[in-house]
């Protein structure tokens, strides 16, 4: 047997790797600067403080949620209960303002995230079955709860004590933007700078070789799914805080806009590489469109296809570089 | 002889990947009509050659000619369309359909895409040439490797291919399917196709074959008839007078009263292990010897902790394990290096420095935070201290040559000293300089006193880098031996004595 253990059939052609690389490691942030550009000629009312602080204060709590989903894509795995999760959140920590304590609400939102992601996680990992299939059904529960919370009706939450988290100015900067700023921080510090870090990338990159490393990849797994709930949480208080009202169909369809977001950015849907500044842009890059639209007033009718061809276009660049 | 009478031509042929030139400038003729062999010892470049020519590795030097025409595109497919089929170690069928629809797939009779019947007339056609007995019903997914191998072989014959490679086509065979594989060979020559024979079996290869090309490192030796050949005059051959492996000279054994690091007492597990019981000591090199499936991988994963012990006790610096996991046991210094390091050892996706980390984070991390710098340190040490190249920190991994691949994966361990170390197969695939590198490395971890358990399908390296060995058969350990008292035929014979022994008692119980 001449099993040679080759690396497959690599020619190594330098040069054109070398663009196919460059282009796959910063295509967002190219198509990004392109945009600020365009749309800073285009309209005098873009490139102003306001106008940008305004499209990260809109963001922030996609961003948060797309920053913790990040580790979950890292690490192999895939999560459709965000935007399920974001619901159960707006709801419980409305529920609780108006009825309890608007400080233990803002608190209990994250908290009931992570516990929901943690749900996740055990099922995924106990079981053995794909977090796709897992996290679509949970998806469909934790909607149900967020419904029967509220019994379908909205809640109005008009409490200063509450609504600062999303309406608040320090200077210039919304809370929201200095909460996600920092959200963003901790989530590169864990995962460039900590052990759990390192484990997520060797999780998602080669599973079996993570465990014959010792690392209890079951642990890793659910661990990121926490942090992805626990962010939901989070995104879900601050739109509540935002809208003063809480409302249990708030964040349909936001778990795909996340996705879309991560791998956007460039973070490989396979697993094992990827990084949070990759989600970040993928997010600023999807609420740039959405800016310029409503800037230049084109017909919104656009918006989604323009975004939808963008998406296309940038994965179907990182891929055609991956491809060596 | 005129040009058609050479099936194919090799010219001055060579195969790079990465670093490691895995084949050098071979020239073969393969006669038409005939069955033509190509032997040679593990990574001596056989099968490579058998994929150039099916198709699946482009040569990048030299030139590949099939009846006089040259070769420029190499895929499996365009290969086919010249009538060249390989038919692999890793076979290549379709499991959820029947053995019918593989054999006729893309050839299915059909009339603009509608299939319609006559499948089954062809397929009792080609029977005749074929006498295989397979139902052609029959879904391939429940069929042993034996008959899914028939299955492969109809194919080639069906798509009526004038030059058939095979790869270990023995291997998965019992004595008697070879001899009806060699009956059909006889009959695909006679009807005048080429076959290329690739295999490690000797005797196979003396009866059956007209001419062979003995392969050594990627170099051709010799081609000749196989009239006047001996198995010795081949095995010769395929060495080399002097072998060019030195094997470094092992530390002395630890006293024999010295308590072991690990120890199984009348261990039996799911997956198939029975009453082993072994020793191995500090600074001890414990082989494994037996053929693939007698239980060689099952006992080194067993003391890692990644299969349940069903009965019997474990002993790691004499404390009794329960509930072992690998987590554990790698806490408690406990190394597996894995048999398939791109599957089971190597995070490709990553740079050296984080697969070197891997197994050990917490030694350069407080409270769970890296110390880049420290990290950094202890990566260079290793780059350094096993000569790794691509020499750099954050080398990619994946494009690495196996040996440094290996390296890299044995890094990962000998970065922190483990206490019990498990070789899976260190060697395999790898260049020699590498190879001599990981042999040395053995030795470094034995006279440190790393009590080692050494695996590999070769025995002679077991044999000269291990003071110990037990010989397996069928997830038992029937023998233990001094090394140096065992030779590596004398071991194979014991070996087959033993499984055939087996075979005997278990007839006579079934009987």
């Amino acid at each position: 047997m001449t099993d040679m253990n080759m690396p497959g059939k690599i020619a190594p052609r330098i040069t054109g790797a070398r663009i196919g690389h460059f282009a796959q490691q910063y295509g967002v942030l190219i198509i990004i600067v392109a945009l600020l550009i365009g749309l800073s000629f285009a309209s005098d009312s873009f490139f102003t403080a306001r106008n940008l602080l305004n499209i990260l204060n809109q963001s922030a709590p996609l961003a948060i949620i797309a920053c913790a989903l990040t580790l979950v894509i890292i690490g192999g795995g895939f999560d459709l209960s965000t935007g399920a999760i974001f619901g159960v959140a707006s709801v419980s920590a409305g529920w609780l303002a108006v009825n309890v304590d608007p400080y233990l609400a803002i608190i209990a939102g994250p908290m009931i995230g992570l516990v929901l992601g943690a749900i996740n996680g055990i099922i995924i990992t106990g079981f053995g079955v794909h977090s796709f299939l897992v996290t679509l059904a949970t998806s469909l529960v934790y909607r149900g709860i967020a419904i029967l919370i509220t019994g379908g009706a909205l809640i109005p939450v008009r409490i200063a004590e509450f609504s600062w988290l999303g309406r608040e100015r320090i200077g210039m900067v919304n809370v929201a933007v200095i909460v996600f700023l920092l959200f963003m921080l901790l989530m590169m510090f864990l995962l460039n700078r900590t052990t759990f870090g390192r484990k997520v990338f060797a999780v998602g990159g080669n599973e079996e070789a993570a465990l014959l490393s010792g690392v209890r990849t079951n642990l890793v797994k659910i661990m990121t799914f926490c942090l992805t709930g626990g962010a939901a949480g989070l995104a879900g208080v601050i739109a509540v805080s935002r809208i003063s009202m809480a409302e249990p169909q708030a964040g349909a369809g936001m778990e795909l806009e996340a996705i879309a977001a991560v791998i956007l950015g460039g973070t490989s849907i396979m697993g094992g590489s990827g990084a949070v500044w990759r989600s970040v842009s993928g997010v600023l890059l999807i609420a740039l469109i959405g800016n310029g639209f409503n800037i230049l007033n084109v017909n919104p009718f656009f918006k989604d296809l323009t975004t939808g061809v963008i998406i296309v276009i940038a994965v179907a660049l990182a891929a055609s570089a991956s491809r060596r | 002889m005129t040009p058609t009478d050479i099936a194919v031509r090799v010219e001055g042929v060579a195969k790079s990947f990465g670093n490691t030139r895995i084949l050098n400038d071979i020239t073969i003729d393969f006669h038409a009509g005939s069955v033509h062999a190509l032997v040679g010892e593990n990574g001596a470049g056989k099968s490579s050659v058998g994929k150039i020519i099916g198709g699946y590795y482009s040569a990048d030097e030299g030139t590949v000619e099939i009846f006089g025409d040259r070769v420029t595109k190499f895929s499996p497919r365009d290969a086919l369309m010249r009538g060249v089929a390989m038919i692999h170690q890793e076979l290549q069928l379709v499991p959820e359909l029947t053995v019918l629809q593989n054999v006729f797939l893309g050839l299915e009779t059909q009339r603009a895409g509608v299939l319609l019947k006559g499948d089954l007339t062809r397929f009792y056609e080609l029977e005749k040439t074929c006498q295989f007995g397979l139902d052609p019903n029959a879904r391939v997914a429940r069929l042993r490797i034996a008959e899914r191998q028939k299955v492969e072989i109809m194919r080639a014959v069906a798509r009526e291919a004038r030059i058939i490679i095979m790869d270990e086509p023995t291997s998965s065979l019992t004595e008697d399917e070879a001899d009806r594989l060699h009956a059909l060979i006889a009959r695909l020559k006679a009807q005048g196709t080429t076959i290329i024979y690739v295999s490690h079996f000797l005797d196979h290869i003396i009866a059956n074959c007209d001419r062979v090309t003995v392969m050594r490192d990627g170099q051709v030796i010799r081609t000749d008839p196989i009239a006047g050949e001996t198995k010795q005059s081949l095995v010769d051959s395929m060495l080399g007078k002097a072998s060019e492996i030195i094997w470094p000279e092992l530390p002395p054994p630890p006293p024999a009263d010295t308590p072991p690091v690990a120890e199984l007492r009348n261990v039996y597990t799911q997956t198939g292990l029975k009453d082993i019981s072994l020793t191995i000591r500090p600074g001890e090199v414990v082989g494994l010897i037996g053929l693939v499936g007698s239980g060689r991988t099952e006992i080194g994963h067993a003391l890692f902790g990644a299969d349940r012990i069903l009965s019997g006790s474990y002993l790691l610096e004499g404390e009794v394990q329960t509930g072992l996991t690998i987590h554990k046991a790698v806490k408690r210094g406990v190394a597996l290096v894995p048999e398939d390091r791109r599957k089971q050892g190597l995070v490709l996706t990553q740079t050296t420095r984080p697969n070197v980390s891997l197994a050990t984070l917490d030694n350069i991390a407080g409270l769970g935070i890296l110390k880049p710098r420290a990290e950094r340190q202890r990566v260079r040490r290793m780059v350094e201290h096993f000569g790794i190249t691509p020499g750099r920190v954050d080398g990619e991994v994946a494009y690495y040559s196996g040996g440094n691949q290996q390296k890299v994966l044995l890094s990962k361990w000998a970065v922190e000293r483990p206490k019990l170390l498990i070789l899976d197969e260190p060697s395999r695939g790898v260049d020699i300089g590498a190879r001599q590198r990981i042999h040395e490395f053995i030795v470094e971890m034995a006279a440190s006193g790393v009590g080692i358990l050494l695996i590999s399908s070769e025995i002679e390296e077991v044999i000269n880098l291990s003071h110990r060995g037990y010989l397996m058969s069928e997830g038992r350990i029937f023998a233990e031996e001094n090394s140096a008292d065992l030779g590596v035929e004398q071991a194979l014979n014991r070996i087959f004595h033993q499984q055939s022994a087996n075979e005997t008692s278990e007839k006579g119980v079934n009987a």
